[in-house]
């Protein structure tokens, strides 16, 4: 399994630290303890495509959103975090 | 029943008679319409618990669905270290029940799973894992079990072959619970199947469950590829695929699953008598029965359910070979294969109810599975059987993560791909 990182092109897995499933949201800050546990605690661990973060430490520090089966390991697309990210759209639309 | 007791005298007789009498070591059931316990999954674990359902708790109208074979999952594929060195109060009685469970195992279900008490030896590199050893070491002690604390002498007496003076990660020591050891994995699953069918379970292979019926809130049987199949409590025993199968409830879990690597090289002359792991990197050792160096080291971090690992751990775990026994860099791989594992969010397992009325869970077992087969079974089955959590497991609740009493024995928090 290697990764095509948009900004250092295909790389090997040495240089990526993996955070897990990228579409999570995090909850308001004043958001029940029930959604805080769930967020923090529970997975949907889907058996075929997930969504998730690896990070680019030996390369351009860059975080990234991979599109991965998890049946096959087979890597539909990277993208970068952040400008287009959820995580991002949200944030505008609490503001 | 289908197969008589095992014995030297069975095996003299059959000798005379060139074999030809042994049976199948259990029948190959077909589902019934209903019954009274279905347990989802026939890998150790499932098979344990089938087996002191019928043998403990008197309840044998059981049936273990297994969607492939017995044998084929993660049961088969450990490096078969069984342990009882923890550390934190909600697993210390728990594995060292299992231990017991061990010791007396062939004795109880007639099958010889090969269980050698060859000890377990926990190297240490520096004074603070020298401290922690020993504050583990009395730990276990304060809970009678077993922990030697070992200077270097007394390690290089037993493998004089280590790396002892290396330059950054010297071996100045080891925990060894002599206690620890081995068990021939296959045979534990094979032991509990024949045991648990010679009680009347039903092991009905190749039939995969493809549905949960709820019915006002109540589990009241399972959907599978061999037809529907009634029964008054399901309990779920297939970790690694333990999300898949609770969503089919409606559950979330508190896991992800991934994948860990295992290695195993061709025969060699007895040298390694003892599981040996380094403490300056994740690897462990020990040597088969039939001269195998079995091996392995961490998970590979990713979510996975593709029993396969990657060369970076390959890598990563032959370089924590290399740099403490530098001679098995001359062994040859034999084999090299991957497991799924139920990663839960602290490092440890769930053997519970759930939401659900009558659906049980036992799932979460880390890379650490194999070890706690027999107390597993025990506790599920005594879940199952009293509604109620057997006393050496009351911390591996569902809901501790919520209520923040998570049992976290490596201080890592709620990642699993640190634990």
């Amino acid at each position: 399994m290697r990764l095509n990182c948009p900004h250092c092109g295909e790389r090997s897995l040495e240089e990526f630290t993996y955070r897990g499933d990228a579409t999570l949201r995090r909850p308001a800050a004043d958001a029940s303890a029930k959604s805080w546990v769930d967020y923090v605690y529970l997975r949907d661990n889907p058996a075929g495509r997930h969504e998730e973060y690896w990070y680019h430490g030996a390369g351009c520090r860059a975080w990234l959103v991979v599109d991965r089966d998890t049946t096959t390991h087979r890597v539909h697309s990277v993208r970068a975090a952040g400008s287009t990210s959820e995580n991002t759209r949200l944030n505008h639309e609490h503001a | 029943m289908s197969s008589e007791r095992y014995s030297l005298f069975s095996l003299l007789r059959e000798s005379l008679r060139g074999h030809t009498g042994w049976k199948p070591a259990w029948r190959k059931a077909s589902p019934q319409a209903a019954y009274d316990i279905v347990i989802v999954g026939g890998g150790g674990h499932g098979l344990a618990t089938a087996y002191y359902l019928a043998q403990r708790y008197g309840i044998r109208r059981v049936a273990v669905l297994e969607k492939g074979w017995i044998g084929n999952g993660n049961i088969g594929r450990n490096t078969t270290i069984v342990r009882s060195n923890y550390l934190l109060p909600g697993n210390t009685p728990f594995y060292e029940c299992s231990m017991k469970l061990w010791e007396g195992l062939e004795q109880d279900i007639n099958y010889n799973a090969m269980v050698s008490q060859r000890g377990v030896l926990n190297l240490f590199h520096n004074d603070a894992q020298r401290n922690a050893y020993i504050r583990r070491g009395n730990a276990m002690r304060l809970h009678d079990i077993d922990a030697e604390l070992l200077d270097a002498s007394a390690v290089r007496a037993k493998l004089p072959f280590l790396n002892f003076d290396d330059a950054r990660f010297p071996i100045q020591g080891g925990l060894l619970q002599r206690r620890g050891g081995t068990v021939r994995h296959d045979a534990v699953a094979w032991g509990y199947a024949r045991a648990a069918d010679k009680l009347g379970v039903d092991i009905i292979e190749n039939c995969e469950v493809t549905g949960i019926t709820i019915t006002n809130g109540r589990v009241t049987g399972v959907e599978t590829s061999r037809g529907p199949i009634a029964a008054s409590k399901v309990g779920l025993a297939c970790a690694g695929n333990s999300s898949r199968v609770a969503a089919m409830a409606g559950l979330r879990l508190p896991i992800e699953s991934h994948v860990l690597q295992a290695f195993v090289t061709e025969g060699l002359k007895p040298f390694i008598d003892c599981v040996t792991t380094f403490g300056a990197g994740h690897f462990y050792i020990s040597q088969s029965d039939k001269g195998g160096l079995v091996f392995g080291g961490d998970i590979d971090g990713y979510n996975s359910y593709a029993q396969r690992g990657n060369m970076p751990v390959v890598e990563d775990v032959v370089e924590g070979g290399m740099a403490l026994m530098p001679r098995i860099g001359r062994a040859r791989l034999l084999r090299q294969w991957g497991g799924l594992m139920d990663m839960s969010m602290d490092g440890s397992p769930i053997i519970d109810r759930t939401p659900v009325d009558q659906l049980y869970l036992n799932a979460g077992w880390c890379y650490g599975g194999f070890k706690a087969t027999p107390a597993s079974g025990l506790c599920f089955a005594h879940l199952l059987a009293r509604d109620e959590p057997h006393e050496v497991a009351t911390a591996y609740r569902l809901d501790r993560f919520g209520r923040g009493a998570v049992i976290d024995e490596k201080g890592m928090g709620a990642q699993p791909n640190l634990h």
